[in-house]
């Protein structure tokens, strides 16, 4: 197994566990408390995304237009969702 | 930079790239790390299929902004919708999506390496997953639309259907896509080097994925 297999099993292990920290944050009476939920929330989808893109589609090595496209767009709208969410609280 | 290096999908070499871009790229060995000094920009997949992932992005991003903002003019009955949804259901989806994904790239990395087989077993792998992904979903419409949730209940129903349909076409074409290669990769004459139309699968099935990580949280975590 190559190194860059490793790096994919390991990221693998890494977004199941910020899945089971978001399903814990969303189970547990911090999920219902607004802020502290948002920012843990959306930092575990944020690590899922730059994992996806980077690694899984491979723009940690692709022209530099792509990755900052597809890295902006998360960063954008879970900035602007999260904005969302917390003038609503 | 060049327009050929914006828009080139095949190998390139150039000199004093940073650090960060020698984790995923390739030498001429497939699917081994670079070694010494050279390091490569490059695309993976089809450049149609990119412009097609950007247009998808857009879409989606708008509408997960628009949601947002309908959410926080009217967040009680938001609230009250997401209440009724099961979390359980949308978790499992994600584990299902995210090992989806990794089944689609080390099916990649073992067609790169001229394990045909075992790539092709990679990608029915990912495509049996996001068939579990549609029957979970289907359940779960199911479900809603017995306890009389459709689109014509409120704003939130409506932002639901509307989102997760949608991205439930978006998995139902990923699988199509993944089992068709997965399907031609014994049966073509694909070298370990030439391996652009699993990539351009992969990377639509990770858009996929991507846009999931995203919508999981805005209707089933947070409420």
């Amino acid at each position: 197994m190559n190194v860059l297999c490793k790096r994919i099993d390991v990221l693998w292990l890494v977004t199941l566990v910020a899945t089971g920290v978001s399903w814990w944050a969303g189970e547990s009476p911090l999920g219902m408390d607004g802020g502290w939920a948002v920012g843990i929330v959306f930092t575990m989808s944020l690590a899922k995304g730059l994992a996806i893109a980077l690694d899984y589609m491979e723009l940690r090595g692709a022209p530099a237009l792509w990755r900052r496209f597809v890295v902006g767009w998360l960063l954008f709208v879970i900035l602007a969702v999260m904005a969302l969410w917390l003038w609503a609280a | 930079m060049g327009f050929a290096v914006l828009f080139s999908t095949t190998v390139q070499t150039i000199p004093g790239l940073p650090e960060e871009s020698s984790d995923a790229a390739y030498t001429a060995e497939a699917g081994q790390p670079p070694s010494g000094r050279v390091d490569e920009i490059r695309l993976s997949g089809d450049i149609t299929m990119w412009f097609v992932i950007v247009l998808e992005m857009f879409t989606f991003g708008l509408l997960f902004v628009v949601y947002a903002f309908a959410r926080a003019k009217d967040p009680a009955m938001f609230r009250a919708g997401q209440s009724s949804l099961d979390l359980r259901q949308g978790a499992i989806n994600t584990v299902i999506l995210l090992t989806g994904s990794w089944c689609v790239a080390r099916g990649v990395h073992a067609l790169r390496s001229s394990r045909v087989n075992t790539g092709a077993r990679w990608l029915w792998s990912a495509a049996a997953l996001g068939i579990a992904f549609l029957l979970v979903k289907g359940l779960e419409y199911k479900q809603k639309l017995r306890a009389g949730y459709d689109m014509s209940s409120d704003d939130f129903w409506m932002f639901y259907y509307l989102l997760t349909g949608f991205h439930f076409m978006h998995v139902a074409a990923a699988v199509l896509i993944v089992a068709a290669i997965a399907f031609l990769v014994p049966r073509r004459q694909w070298t370990a080097t030439d391996t652009q139309a699993p990539e351009t699968a992969a990377v639509f099935w990770h858009m996929v994925d991507l846009l999931w990580v995203v919508l999981f949280p805005l209707v089933y975590v947070l409420r």
